[in-house]
């Protein structure tokens, strides 16, 4: 993590993020056509999303629902009432010619998302957040000069997430959105995938001098894929406004769009008036006054957040800190985790067996698209099994690497294959004795080198004696027997 | 109020309508007049009104998240003035 | 009270819903025969009336059939078998709606409004879509882009707007009853000018689902008939909650024909001093201090009552529809539906310029730009907001008088039909012929008018009554009883007879459109 203070000299930057995320209903804020992404053009259109004459909107009660557990789980206040208002502009993604949005009376105002700064902890406040509809998509034709309208994401549930110009670097940026993604992703609220546009982020950038008190002219950042982009993005913003500042010029107010291939933002070409999106209250919509009983109700329902749910794996568990973040990144992994734990309790082993063995295959096989995993490689009891079956000596650890390759071929118990193959580690002193001497008398020059001062071939009557055990024998007796017969 | 021509412009070109220059110079009349007759709302003091955005007085209904409209895509895109496929049409859109 | 007879197609006087229902039940007549008589009707009078933008011939007979099959079966309905005909604004599955305008021309909905399914499930017979000012914007039917409505009771007259074509074709004969919307007065204005019955309900009484929306906080849905008695029933048939319209009110509908009971013993009738001004023509005046006399005599006791921000209205109110108007127009652009105005080549803000001006006629733009200009970065507070605040103050002094009384009577216009053309060249006093009715849909009341006398020229003259919010059914018990004690209601257009067999009653064609 780069350490703000030093990075950028004299300039301190001010940062604020603007998320919009998609929310995981089963169908759109304000009709009930499906929300789910990948559908046939327009297949997910009706008269009400699609701005026919006449058509109204109703509000969808679960959309409610995930944006209020949102604020309650990021700290923010509801007031008593919000309201919906529009925000009138043309474009043929667009069908009202208006988004249905808040502007005055937002939903929600003055959350926190914490971030881990190198100085400590930090709190990001939120200024607010609110709910509203997203619009449509437009197919440019690169061989034609028209575009192609698609009205299936017209109407599906957003949230926006506004924080304060409280982040100080791009990496803190990353990091405060992969704690609120690892929030949302908790809730159930938004599957968070950047790359897919269910999350998106624009950035507003500004740098002062370190301790100025007036904030420098801000540029708004759009077209950032993913975090790192956002990192890159949001250095190279920083970069560009100090260079600006210390030749002399000025940072223009104006919106810029990140190019990852360049690594560069430019300018947006100016439309022909900055847009005036003449807001005002919808009249179609009433005053949202959300029942203060139900948000009682969602906050006692609430689960445990990513922050406290890391603190109590360092805590309960033990785990270094470093373990405690990857496990809790995803909600499914810290249960996969906890699951695993609850059959066999040796956290330590069996942290390292999910970051490592677990998550890596389900990476390989893509299973993590999802915001829960559905089809694990191995169950969590049968991974307990497993670490249960080393901590008792049955099997090695490199045997259990075999073991786990069949578990996941297979799909049986970790029992059954060992029995199966008789994969049992040997740990008959007198039996690795044997081999030993076995394995001693077959090799007599070899032992004479060795007594002789030759160390490495050490390593030599180890391979010799797994050998001829088929790989069976308790490695730390197999040392200590070995050592002993070969001092002698 | 005095009303522009150039006040028309950029209403005009908020409001996407596209006016004739006999047009203008009519709108922009029209609207000087009308938005004189107007001018009387500033009698009143309103400072201590609550303005009504709605008489109804009952708050936001709510609907069971259900994905219940069925898919008929050339349906809700037979009405479109240009459409290829089942996607609606438009001139190329300048950045 | 009046006697309910049956229907006699030689005879308009008796051609109201009440009278139909009653020939239909005793099967006197069919649905079939009804629908043919009105449709003849409609061929014979739109060459001179043109109430009607379209007469949905096939989609009236096979309401018909289906009507005398559930007649056929021992079913009855207070409107089964029962000629309508529905404002073009209101969308009708499979059948073009145009709101008159160009830019939806050809439209054809693939949905129905709450209340065209609502009288369809009632059984009701479509005759055809009314002609309007283009999407509700006017007050004389004379800014529709396919031709104005003539008023019957003189050709050369407007029949009021926005909801001319609907109050047309009940005058004329052309149907029984009819639906409107009033936003500033669409239904009421059009109901006085035509001598016919016509109430705007609560806002939120009637669901606004496939009402293409004008100005979304002061739309709302109402029926026309020469009887305040079918209005009750056809108000009843529409009112209701809808989910599909989150403004629609939870609230049960009262059964309003049996609140019509004829007694106004009691009711206190309010008149605001501010409604009687200088400009009002002389007859309608008049006309109207007679008939709250005669509701005195009925056994109402009159009140005098003050509506101090009234001389307000006209402008609050043309800075809030106007500013719901820009928005709710946006999406008339070309994209999905309707007319696409586009150059080969071209780019799509051209499209949108082109589509626009070419599809809105000038009154319609000339409120999407007011509209616009008061939403406008800069102008929010002092025009919409301020219009907001001043809706306030004229919903509170309403809410006051009715502590002191139980209906407000006041004129429905300061002026019986003008003349077509008469007030074309300034929109201002164009605007300013809804002074009286305005008001009422800026507080979401109730307002009723019914016929009150005839002036000098022979042209109606229409009362309304205000009621507090959901108090249609002392408004309806009002009226009732004073048309049980009077005979306007009762009076038909001369062309009313055309083709009756009596020679006077055939119009003439007037050369005004």
């Amino acid at each position: 993590m780069s350490d703000a203070k030093s990075d950028y000299g004299a300039y301190e930057p001010v940062i604020g993020l603007e998320v919009h995320a998609q929310l995981l209903t089963e169908s759109k804020l304000f009709c009930s056509c499906s929300s789910a992404f990948g559908a046939a053009p327009n297949a997910h259109t009706c008269p009400v999303c699609m701005g026919m004459p006449g058509v109204l909107p109703v509000l969808n009660r679960r959309a409610l629902e995930f944006a209020v557990r949102t604020a309650l789980a990021t700290g923010c206040t509801i007031p008593p009432v919000a309201r919906w208002a529009r925000k009138n502009y043309f474009y043929p993604d667009l069908p009202k010619g208006y988004q249905i949005s808040m502007y005055e009376a937002p939903l929600a105002v003055g959350g926190v998302v914490n971030v881990q700064t190198p100085d400590g902890a930090k709190h990001v406040r939120l200024t607010r957040i609110h709910m509203e509809e997203d619009a449509g998509k437009n197919i440019h034709d690169a061989h034609d000069d028209h575009s192609l309208v698609d009205l299936n994401r017209a109407g599906v549930p957003l949230l926006e997430i506004v924080s304060e110009p409280d982040i100080a670097s791009s990496a803190e940026a990353a990091a405060y959105l992969r704690n609120l993604r690892a929030i949302l992703q908790y809730l159930g609220v938004c599957d968070g995938n950047m790359e897919e546009g269910s999350m998106r982020c624009d950035a507003n950038v500004s740098v002062r001098k370190r301790g100025a008190d007036k904030l420098g002219t801000r540029a708004e950042i759009k077209n950032m894929n993913s975090f790192r982009n956002v990192e890159r993005a949001i250095d190279s913003e920083i970069r560009r406004q100090i260079a600006l500042l210390e030749s002399g010029s000025r940072v223009a107010q104006e919106t810029r769009l990140w190019d990852a291939e360049r690594g560069q933002t430019f300018p947006m070409r100016s439309k022909e008036e900055a847009n005036d999106y003449r807001y005002f209250p919808e009249p179609d919509l009433l005053p949202l006054r959300v029942d203060r009983t139900w948000i009682e109700e969602l906050r006692a329902q609430l689960p445990e957040l990513p922050e406290a749910r890391r603190a109590r794996f360092v805590a309960q568990y033990g785990l270094p800190a470093y373990d405690a973040e990857v496990l809790t990144a995803r909600r499914d992994v810290a249960d996969y985790f906890e699951a695993a734990v609850a059959a066999h309790a040796n956290p330590k082993a069996l942290s390292n067996w999910v970051m490592g063995d677990i998550l890596r295959l389900v990476r390989e096989r893509k299973l993590d698209e999802q915001l829960v995993i559905e089809k694990w490689p191995v169950q969590p009891a049968d991974l307990g099994a497993l670490v249960a079956l080393i901590d008792d000596q049955t099997i090695s650890g490199k045997i259990a690497k075999t073991v786990f390759d069949e578990m996941v071929e297979t799909g049986a118990a970790p029992g059954t294959i060992v029995e199966r193959r008789g994969l049992t580690q040997l740990t008959d002193d007198a039996a690795i004795a044997a081999a030993i001497d076995g394995v001693i008398a077959q090799n007599a020059s070899k032992v004479e080198e060795y007594r002789a001062g030759k160390d490495r071939l050490f390593g030599f009557f180890v391979g010799q004696v797994m050998k001829v055990t088929g790989g069976k024998a308790n490695p730390q007796k197999l040392n200590e027997i070995l050592r002993a017969k070969l001092s002698a | 109020m005095r009303v522009s021509l150039e006040d028309v412009d950029h209403i005009a070109l908020l409001a996407r309508v596209g006016l004739t220059d006999d047009e203008r110079a009519a709108m922009r009349s029209d609207l000087e007049a009308i938005l004189g007759y107007i001018a009387k709302l500033e009698q009143l003091d309103t400072d201590a009104v609550e303005p009504t955005a709605h008489v109804a007085e009952l708050t936001t209904p709510l609907r069971d998240d259900l994905a219940t409209n069925p898919e008929a895509p050339d349906a809700m895109v037979s009405n479109a003035p240009d459409r290829d496929r089942n996607f609606i049409r438009v001139p190329k859109i300048i950045e | 009270m009046n006697e309910v007879r049956s229907i006699d197609l030689s005879e308009p006087s008796s051609w109201t819903v009440a009278a139909a229902r009653r020939a239909l039940d005793r099967h006197e007549t069919s649905a079939l025969e009804l629908a043919r008589f009105f449709l003849g009707r409609s061929a014979r009078l739109e060459p001179s009336v043109h109430a009607l933008l379209a007469v949905t011939t096939e989609r009236a007979l096979a309401d018909a059939d289906a009507a005398d099959r559930r007649l056929g079966a021992g079913e009855s309905g207070p409107l089964l078998g029962i000629p309508i005909v529905l404002k073009d604004i209101f969308a009708t599955r499979g059948i073009a709606t145009t709101c008159a305008s160009r830019i939806l021309e050809g439209f054809v909905p693939p949905y129905d409004s709450d209340a065209a399914e609502r009288l369809q499930r009632a059984g009701a017979v479509l005759i055809g879509k009314a002609n309007m000012d283009e999407f509700a914007m006017g007050s004389s039917t004379e800014n529709s882009a396919f031709g104005v409505t003539h008023n019957p009771w003189d050709l050369a007259r407007v029949p009021g707007g926005s909801s001319g074509g609907s109050a047309a074709a009940v005058a004329a004969g052309e149907c029984l009853a009819s639906l409107g919307t009033d936003t500033g007065g669409s239904i009421r204005l059009p109901a006085s000018y035509c001598g016919i019955s016509g109430i705007k309900p609560t806002y939120g009484r009637v669901s606004r689902f496939g009402v293409v929306a004008y100005a979304s906080s002061l739309d709302q849905v109402g029926p026309f008939a020469w009887t305040v008695r079918d209005l009750a029933t056809v108000l009843g048939v529409v009112a209701g909650h809808d989910p599909r319209d989150s403004t629609s009110v939870p609230r049960p509908v009262p059964d309003y024909a049996s609140g019509l009971t004829g007694d106004v013993k009691g009711l206190r009738i309010g008149v605001p001093q501010e409604y009687f001004v200088k400009g009002m023509a002389p007859d309608v005046e008049r006309a109207v201090r007679v008939t709250i006399d005669q509701l005195a005599s009925l056994g109402a006791t009159v009140v005098e009552v003050s509506l101090p921000h009234t001389e307000y209205a006209v402008a609050a109110y043309y800075l809030i529809a106007t500013a719901e108007a820009s928005s709710n127009l946006a999406r008339y652009d070309g994209v999905k539906y309707g007319l696409r105005r586009e150059e080969r080549g071209g780019n799509l803000l051209e499209m949108y310029r082109k589509t626009r001006d070419g599809g809105f006629g000038a009154e319609v733009k000339r409120r999407i730009m007011l509209g616009t200009y008061a939403l406008s970065a800069g102008y929010y507070d002092a025009y919409y907001l301020k219009a907001q605040k001043v809706r306030t103050l004229i919903r509170r002094d309403f809410l006051a008088a009715f502590e002191r009384c139980d209906l407000i009577a006041t004129p429905t216009a300061p002026t019986t039909a003008f003349r077509l053309g008469e007030k074309t060249a300034d929109p201002l006093e164009m605007y300013l012929s809804d002074i009286f009715t305005i008001s009422v849909n800026l507080a979401g009341l109730p307002g009723l008018v019914v016929p009150c006398g005839f002036d000098a020229q022979d042209l109606p003259i229409g009362l309304q009554l205000i009621a507090p919010p959901f108090g249609e059914e002392v408004a309806l018990r009002a009226g009732d009883a004073y048309q049980g004690a009077t005979a306007w209601h009762l009076r038909r257009p001369r062309l009313a007879s055309a083709g009756l067999g009596e020679a006077d009653g055939e119009p003439r064609r007037v050369n005004s459109r």
